[in-house]
C-alpha cells in the first residue's frame, strides 16, 4: 500500500487555544480513513489545513508527497473537501450548483457523471430547487456530489453525518464504501464512535491530541481489561448502585446496560448477588466484546490522570 | 414517574399549506418521564415540538401542555416550561452568572431568589470557577451541561431537549444525561429529541416518527421485543427505511 497522506508534527494555535499538538499519521492510497473525536478535538482545523486552506503553525502534510502549503495549486484539483458546514450557493439550484463546480475545475456534469450518478440520482429530481431549500439529508448528498465532481483522488469530508439521522447515515456510509471501490482515497470525521466501525483505520482525536491509530478490530481489543455488561430495568438506581459497590469498577452507561471493570478475582456471578443485596435482584452481568467508545473512555480517562 | 399526565396530545394536525407535517398524532406524557422523541430528518418532530412550546399554532387536534391548551394560550405555556437546543442556548459574550440572572429575570423571579439559587446551581455543578467568564471561552462540554441547567432554573413543569448532546464528548455525554435523571427524579418531565440511538435507550418511553406520523411508542425494552430487534438503532433503520426522499 503506497501512501497517499503524510503529517508530520502538526501543531496550530488560535491564540492561546492549541487545536492541534504534534500530530502525525500516514493515510494510505485508497484508505477509508476515520477521525474519531467530539466537538473541539481540532478535527476541522486538520481538515483544513489537510485540504490547503490554513498553513500550520509548525509541521507540514503532504498529500501524495506534495506539500500543502508549497504545492497549494497543484494540490486543490486532486482534492474534494466537504466542510462541516453547509457551504453551498443556497440561492442557486441543486443543478447550478453542480454546474458550478465542475465548471471552475474545468470539467463537466456529463464526464464525470458516472462517479456522482449512485449519489446524485437521489437527489436529481429535484435538480431545480434552490439549495437552501432542501432538507439536511438531499443537502448533504449534494455536497457530497459538488466535492466529487471534478474527480479528485482524495475526499476530504469534515462531520458529514453530525445532525444526520440514524438511517440516512447508514445510507452516507454505503456511498463512502462505493466511492473507495473507485478508488478514491476517503479522510473522514466524526463525532458517533459507531461510525468507525466503517473504516480501515481510525484516529482517535482529543484535545488536539491523537490518542490513538489502528483499525477498529484492533482498537477494540485494545482495551486493557475484561469488559461486561449490567443489565436491570432500573438504570438509574443500578448505575448509582454499581458505583458504590466496590467490586465494580469504572461504570459508565451504554444505552440499556452498564459497562463495568471487575476488580481482581470477582466473578460476574458475585457481583450480581452484590446487586440483589443492594436491592436490584434480577441483575444480569455479562462479558461483552468493547466497543470503540470503551476505547475512547478508558483513554480519556487515562490523558486525565 | 406517576400516572399525571403534563403532555396530553390528541388527533394534532399540522399543515403547511397542503404538506402534512403532523399527521394526527395522540400520545400522552407523564410528570418525570423521560420521554424520547425520535424520528429521521423532515419526519415532523421539530414541528411538533414547536407547538408544544407554544410557539407555533396546531391547524387542528387538541394540545394540553402543563394543563393549558396550545391553542388558547401558548403564551402561558412558555412560562411553564424550559427549553435547550443544541444550536443555541446561552449568549456568548455574557459570563456564566450574567446568562443565568438574565433567564431568571425573563421567568420573572424575584432579583434575591436569583442570587441565592445562582449559588447553589454553581456550586452543584462545580462550576463556582467560572462563574465570571465568558461563555464563549468554555468548552462545548460545559456550555451544553449549564444551557440545561439554566432551562430547568425557574423550576418548570417540563423541559424540551432538542438535540443536546449532539457533538459532546462521550464522557460529558454521560454526566449530561445523569442530569436528566436527576431532574426527572425531582419530578420535572424531560422530552428530549437525540440522533445517538444509545440515548434512546435511557428514556422511560421512545416514540419514532416517521412522514409525519407516530410508527411506534413504547419504553425501549418493549420496543425490541414487538419489533424483535436487539437495540432501538436497528428497530429505528427497520421502520425508518425503505425511504424515498420525496419532499
Amino acid at each position: 500500500m503506497t501512501t497517499a497522506i503524510e503529517a508530520y508534527n502538526l501543531t496550530h494555535r488560535y491564540g492561546k487555544i492549541t487545536a492541534l499538538e504534534d500530530v502525525g499519521f500516514s493515510v494510505g492510497n485508497n484508505e477509508l480513513f476515520g477521525f474519531i473525536g467530539p466537538d473541539g478535538a481540532g478535527k476541522t482545523t486538520l481538515f483544513r489545513i489537510a485540504a490547503t486552506l490554513i498553513i500550520p503553525a509548525e509541521g507540514k502534510i503532504t498529500l501524495f508527497g506534495l506539500d500543502t502549503v508549497k504545492d497549494y495549486r497543484e494540490l486543490r484539483s486532486r482534492i474534494g473537501y466537504m466542510p462541516g458546514k453547509f457551504s453551498l450557493y443556497q440561492d442557486l439550484t441543486v443543478e447550478e450548483n453542480l454546474n458550478f463546480y465542475a465548471t471552475i475545475f474545468g470539467t463537466s456534469i456529463k464526464k464525470n457523471y458516472y462517479l456522482i450518478e449512485p449519489i446524485y440520482k437521489q437527489i436529481e429530481p429535484f435538480k431545480k430547487r434552490l439549495a437552501g431549500k432542501l432538507s439536511g439529508g438531499m443537502k448533504q448528498k449534494l455536497a457530497l456530489s459538488c466535492a466529487l465532481i471534478h474527480k479528485p483522488d482524495i475526499l476530504i469530508l469534515d462531520e458529514p453525518t453530525t445532525g444526520v439521522d440514524a438511517v440516512s447515515r447508514v445510507e452516507f456510509w454505503e456511498m463512502l464504501a462505493g466511492l473507495k471501490r473507485e478508488g478514491i482515497t476517503i479522510i473522514v470525521s466524526t463525532p458517533y464512535m459507531d461510525e468507525a466501525l466503517r473504516c480501515d483505520r481510525i484516529a482517535l482525536i482529543q484535545s488536539g491530541k491523537i490518542l490513538g491509530i489502528n483499525t477498529p478490530d484492533i482498537v477494540r481489543k485494545s482495551y486493557s481489561r475484561k469488559l461486561y455488561a449490567v443489565k436491570h430495568p432500573e438504570k438509574y438506581k443500578l448505575l448509582l448502585a454499581l458505583r458504590s459497590i466496590p467490586l465494580a469498577q469504572s461504570p459508565e452507561p451504554f444505552g440499556e446496560a452498564v459497562h463495568v471493570t471487575l476488580a481482581d478475582d470477582v466473578t460476574p456471578a458475585a457481583l450480581e448477588s452484590a446487586l440483589a443485596e443492594a436491592r436490584l435482584t434480577g441483575s444480569v452481568v455479562e462479558e461483552i466484546i468493547p466497543g470503540i467508545e470503551d476505547v475512547f473512555l478508558e483513554l480519556m480517562q487515562r490523558e486525565k490522570r | 414517574m406517576t400516572e399525571q399526565k403534563v403532555i396530553e396530545v390528541k388527533d394534532l394536525v399540522k399543515k403547511f399549506g397542503s404538506f402534512v407535517a403532523n399527521d394526527h398524532l395522540t400520545f400522552d406524557v407523564y410528570k418525570g418521564e423521560i420521554f424520547g422523541f425520535l424520528g429521521a430528518n423532515g419526519a415532523g418532530k421539530t414541528t411538533a415540538i414547536r407547538i408544544f412550546c407554544g410557539l407555533s399554532r396546531l391547524t387542528s387536534g387538541k394540545v394540553t401542555v402543563a394543563g393549558i391548551d396550545a391553542a388558547r394560550s401558548p403564551e402561558e405555556i412558555k412560562k411553564r416550561i424550559g427549553y435547550m437546543s443544541q444550536r443555541f442556548s446561552l449568549y456568548e459574550d455574557l459570563t456564566v452568572s450574567e446568562n443565568i440572572e438574565l433567564y431568571g429575570g425573563i421567568y420573572g423571579m424575584r432579583m434575591k431568589e436569583i442570587i441565592t439559587r445562582t449559588e447553589q446551581l454553581l456550586e452543584r455543578l462545580d462550576f463556582t470557577q467560572y462563574r465570571d467568564m465568558l461563555i464563549r471561552s468554555l468548552p462545548l462540554g460545559l456550555r451544553q451541561k449549564l444551557a440545561f441547567a439554566v432551562a430547568v432554573f425557574h423550576d418548570p413543569e417540563i423541559v424540551f431537549l432538542d438535540e443536546p448532546t449532539s457533538g459532546v464528548d462521550p464522557i460529558t455525554r454521560r454526566q449530561f444525561w445523569e442530569m436528566i435523571y436527576e431532574t426527572a427524579s425531582h419530578g420535572i418531565t424531560v422530552f428530549v429529541t437525540t440522533h445517538y440511538m444509545d440515548e434512546a435507550e435511557y428514556c422511560d418511553r421512545v416514540t419514532i416518527m416517521n412522514e409525519g406520523k407516530i410508527v411506534a411508542l413504547d419504553t425501549p425494552a418493549a420496543l425490541r421485543q414487538t419489533f424483535g430487534t436487539s437495540s432501538v438503532e436497528e428497530l429505528f433503520v427497520k421502520i425508518t427505511r425503505p425511504k424515498t426522499e420525496t419532499e
